[in-house]
């Protein structure tokens, strides 16, 4: 099947306004009779949900925790992007669109790049009307930082919890809608199966988690915004409930799954400390505006770190990328981080870490300022490791943290399977190989305040409002097989855990799909999933029933598809024999250890089909075209 | 690293109506760098493998930002460490040989849905009276284009940190929500965005808190001790002069109501 990308004809500048101008409209009276279920709460969910029930379409809006506040975009600490040039030091619209273009080495969608970039500049207006408390200067301008990637400061923030306020904002916006009956909300509510009519994606099949009542809901359309996959690594950064259930169920029912390989391992985070660990921590990319990484020079140098002259560091960032130095890109410090470590100059339990060293910004700056900057990383940092990061440097290593990857999409968000949508990061088609830092957020008020809401008319206006119910014999069938799958998976009564199972399937994806990846080590993944999954469904134990809340039955839910979906993460991993941004496979590489694209053969975006075989997925290519930036070796030195 | 040997008593309770009781289970060999929900889930892991119902409790994020986690730990909220959520507190808090009382957050307000997890929808109901301001998305103005002073975003901001957890209903021996309260609508009614619909805003939330069963504020201040976040009871003092406006403004627009 051909993949129509649906990117506007005309100039790059054009393109989002172009679309805008041809983009069809529903009247106001007609777009009451259309309903629209959004599944997450997070930034791209909240901002749809709302915005489209300010349009006056009817939203019924899901999310898993008990308060659509919580969606896991609330963790995010460093800040957003946005073209504004504030600064006056040269930011533009089409700046910001090409350092994300070369940030995520050549594999994004140049055109959708381009509105994301343009449309930021909104996003921050927006979210400063709704109240967010941005960080500001003494004249009451708004402030910024610095981020990886740039050499502009255009990433703004609010202290380090720069997500949290821009969620709450979306939630408040959503708030307001659900008290004037625009959108209905249901907490504490799984999506756990898509529901397709005449090949169409018209509703879905949700679980509520605390009475365990399994119920259908039909709508003119569906929007997926539930965020990424990172937690098949077990350990990342996302919080635990973090899942690929409601993308994969979409999947497995059509939606093509586009780059699964591409996920980010972010250089700053708190190493793991023993086989209890159930997540890591990250510590903002923004530290390292002020942070200095190094390792030591010699091998197993155990010395205390004050002990360590400066002759005696090896400050490898600033070494090897002299212009951008600590700011280096995340793909490019992570790899460095790992080369240190292997090399023998780890620090830290078992030699999995580097220092991130604030010494001199204090002696330059003060504790007192350094304090007002990151106070809140610093103690989160305290607690964690008993250890204080004025006083020493703070130990990181990289770890999971962001999937690029997610289920393929046209300009206007709709996947491949009509009327189904995808918004944020459960989407693919903005941050290529790698994302830069502070561009989440962004992109997922891009899509949620800005794109949909032009966007989903396109597909509405063919449809007939409400001709589709629960009625229907695919949404009894659909019933049907979520509840053969909750008994079955009550039924096994064996003897290990599901986070025995998720365990171990995340230490073998990260050994062999993290952030080194070879041919051999894909196929050796590739012959021990399916058998873990095997055992899965044979000796996993849920205590607990189906009618009552049950959260290790929710976990096994999320575990089952997970130990589904690794199986194509490696196979797209293998499949792609070159190395670009996230995905580095030791094969591809520099003499110097940099990663080696092949643009000549895999300048696409690899879209794959559920075929009902795991092992034997159909691939679809969407060619990228570079009109714009050329294709050329990312240099960051 | 050292291994910390433990007494929990953990408040069991299968449904919201069934009635509970506290179980004894030893924690053994827990490694003190574990956090405190860790050791919960170590502790779970156990009572999975000898067929056990494992306990039940929220939580998220783990960094203490997403305010799922709760728990009431030795009779605190979150336990015995100054503004430090349950998933950041540490075993290394703890000593080997102690016994720890673990309880759900208890108010009428948040019923017991299942062992230590509560509903806490009732700060939902409160924010959607009025916890907004109203801009459609597209409408705004230039961010610039509004200067807020450093010091009013700055204390705004210190509102806004409030993590929505409940521990400082909680904490309340009325079971009061006032600190919550005055932190979500202080934000707003601190910023210039947020004047125009103060009034509404402020009558809205406080008589939703009141529809939502929460008790009066006494001023015990127990509330502050117990949040992860440090919101200060300066908000609530903050929020009754609101109230008092707004009361006011209302009256005198019923009073003159109808116009010419
Ligand atoms: C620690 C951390 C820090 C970060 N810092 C930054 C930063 O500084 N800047 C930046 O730009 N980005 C940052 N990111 C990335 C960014 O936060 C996320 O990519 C972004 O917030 C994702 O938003 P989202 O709306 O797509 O998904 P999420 O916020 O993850 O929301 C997903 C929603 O879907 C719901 N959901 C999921 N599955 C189901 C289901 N089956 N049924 C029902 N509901 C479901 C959830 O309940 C939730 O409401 C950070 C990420 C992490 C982990
Ligand atoms: S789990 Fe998110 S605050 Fe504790």
């Amino acid at each position: 099947m051909p993949l129509d990308s649906k990117i506007p004809s005309g100039p790059i500048a054009e393109k989002w306004s172009k679309h805008k101008r041809d983009s069809k409209l529903i009247n106001p009276k007609n777009k009451r009779k259309y309903s629209v279920i959004v599944v997450g709460s997070g930034l791209a969910g909240s901002a749809a949900a709302a915005s489209l029930s300010e349009l006056g379409y009817k939203v019924k809006c899901f999310c898993f925790q008990d308060s659509p506040r919580r969606a896991h975009s609330i963790a995010a600490q460093g800040g957003i992007n946005a073209a504004k040039n504030y600064q006056n030091d040269g930011d533009s619209v089409y700046r910001l669109f090409y350092d994300t273009v070369k940030g995520g080495d050549f594999r994004a969608r140049e055109g959708n790049v381009h509105r994301l970039a343009e449309v930021s500049v909104n996003i921050i207006d927006q979210c400063v009307a709704q109240g967010v408390p941005f960080a500001r200067e003494y004249g009451g301008a708004l402030a910024n930082r610095s981020f990886g990637g740039a050499q502009v400061s255009r990433t703004f923030y609010a202290r380090g919890q720069t997500g949290q306020q821009l969620l709450l904002g979306a939630y408040s916006a959503l708030n307001k809608e659900i008290a004037n009956g625009g959108v209905k909300m249901y907490s504490r509510c799984e999506m756990v199966e898509l529901v397709v009519v005449n090949g169409h994606a018209k509703g879905i099949i949700t679980r509520d988690l605390v009475t365990g009542k399994i119920e259908a809901h039909a709508a003119d359309c569906v929007l997926l915004c539930t965020g990424g996959y990172g937690n098949v690594f077990y350990l990342s950064t996302n919080a635990k409930g973090c899942n690929v259930t409601a993308t994969w169920r979409a999947h497995k029912k059509g939606a093509f799954f586009a780059n699964p390989c591409y996920t980010q391992i972010h250089p700053t985070c708190i190493p793991v400390s023993g086989d209890y660990q159930s997540k890591l921590t990250l510590m903002s990319e923004s530290l390292r505006n002020d942070g200095r990484v190094w390792a030591p020079k010699k091998k197993g140098d155990n010395r205390h770190p004050s002990q360590i002259p400066d002759e005696e560091r090896d400050y490898y960032l600033e070494r090897k990328y002299p212009s951008f130095g600590n700011l280096a890109p995340r793909d490019i410090s992570s790899r460095a981080a790992k080369e240190a470590c292997d090399d023998g100059r780890g620090v830290g339990p078992g030699g999995r870490g580097v220092y991130l060293d604030f010494a001199e910004a204090i002696k330059n700056f003060g504790q007192k300022t350094i304090a007002e900057r990151y106070g809140n990383l610093f103690d989160m940092y305290e607690r964690i490791t008993g250890e204080n990061a004025y006083q020493q440097p703070m130990r990181i290593y990289p770890a999971v943290h962001y999937t690029m990857g997610g289920l393929w999409v046209d300009y206007n968000l709709m996947s491949n399977l009509p009327g189904l949508h995808v918004l944020g990061e459960a989407n693919f088609s903005d941050h290529g190989a790698n994302r830069l830092g502070a561009s989440a957020l962004m992109q997922g008020l891009a899509d949620g305040y800005f794109v949909i809401p032009t966007t989903i008319a396109n597909y509405l206006v063919g449809e007939k409002p409400g001709s589709i119910t629960t009625e229907y014999p695919e949404f009894k069938k659909a019933l049907e097989d979520v509840n053969a799958r909750t008994s079955r998976l009550l039924g096994i009564k064996g003897k290990r855990s599901v986070d025995s199972f998720h365990r171990e399937l995340g230490l073998l994806v990260w050994d062999k799909c993290g952030m080194a990846r070879s041919r051999e080590g894909l196929t050796e993944a590739l012959g021990r999933i399916p058998a873990l999954r095997e055992e899965f469904w044979n000796n996993v134990t849920i205590p607990g029933s189906g009618e009552a809340f049950n959260q290790e039955l929710e976990k096994a839910g999320r575990v089952a598809d997970f130990l589904e979906f690794a199986e194509l993460l490696c196979l797209d991993a293998r499949e792609r024999e070159e190395s670009c941004g996230g995905h580095f496979r030791v094969e591809h590489q520099y003499e110097d250890g940099e990663a080696k694209r092949d643009d000549a053969n895999f300048t696409y975006a690899a879209a794959w089909e559920y075929t009902g075989n795991f092992a034997k997925p159909a691939l679809h290519k969407e060619e990228l075209k570079f009109d714009e930036v050329h294709l050329a070796v990312r240099s960051y030195k | 690293m050292s291994l910390l040997n433990l007494t929990l008593k953990v408040w069991r309770q299968s449904s919201a109506n069934a009635a509970g009781r506290f179980q004894d289970i030893e924690a053994r060999d827990i490694p003190d760098h574990a956090s405190f929900l860790e050791m919960m889930d170590i502790v779970n892991e156990r009572l999975i493998s000898k067929g056990e119902e494992p306990i039940a409790f929220d939580h998220d994020c783990r960094e203490g930002i997403c305010g799922m986690c709760s728990m009431v730990i030795n009779g605190r909220p979150h336990g015995p460490e100054k503004t430090t959520t349950t998933c950041q507190l540490h075993m290394r808090k703890f000593k080997s040989g102690d016994t720890i009382y673990v309880e759900p957050f208890r108010a009428k307000s948040f019923p017991v849905i299942k062992d230590l997890a509560v509903d806490r929808s009732s700060f939902d109901e409160i924010q959607r009276a009025g916890g907004f301001v109203t801009v459609r998305t597209g409408s705004a103005i230039d961010a610039n284009a509004l200067p807020i002073g450093k010091e009013i975003a700055d204390a705004a901001m210190d509102a806004a940190e409030c993590i929505g957890c409940g521990a400082c209903v909680a904490a309340c021996p009325n079971a009061s929500a006032m600190l919550f309260v005055s932190a979500k609508a202080g934000q707003l009614n601190s910023l210039p965005q947020g004047q125009p619909e103060k009034t509404r805003r402020t009558l809205g939330m406080v008589r939703e808190m009141d529809a939502q069963g929460f008790g009066n504020c006494s001023n015990h201040y127990e509330c502050e001790a117990a949040c992860p976040k440090d919101i200060s009871v300066d908000w609530i003092s903050k929020l009754n002069r609101d109230y008092l406006c707004s009361a006011v403004v209302e009256k005198e627009a019923v009073a003159g109501g109808g116009g010419d």
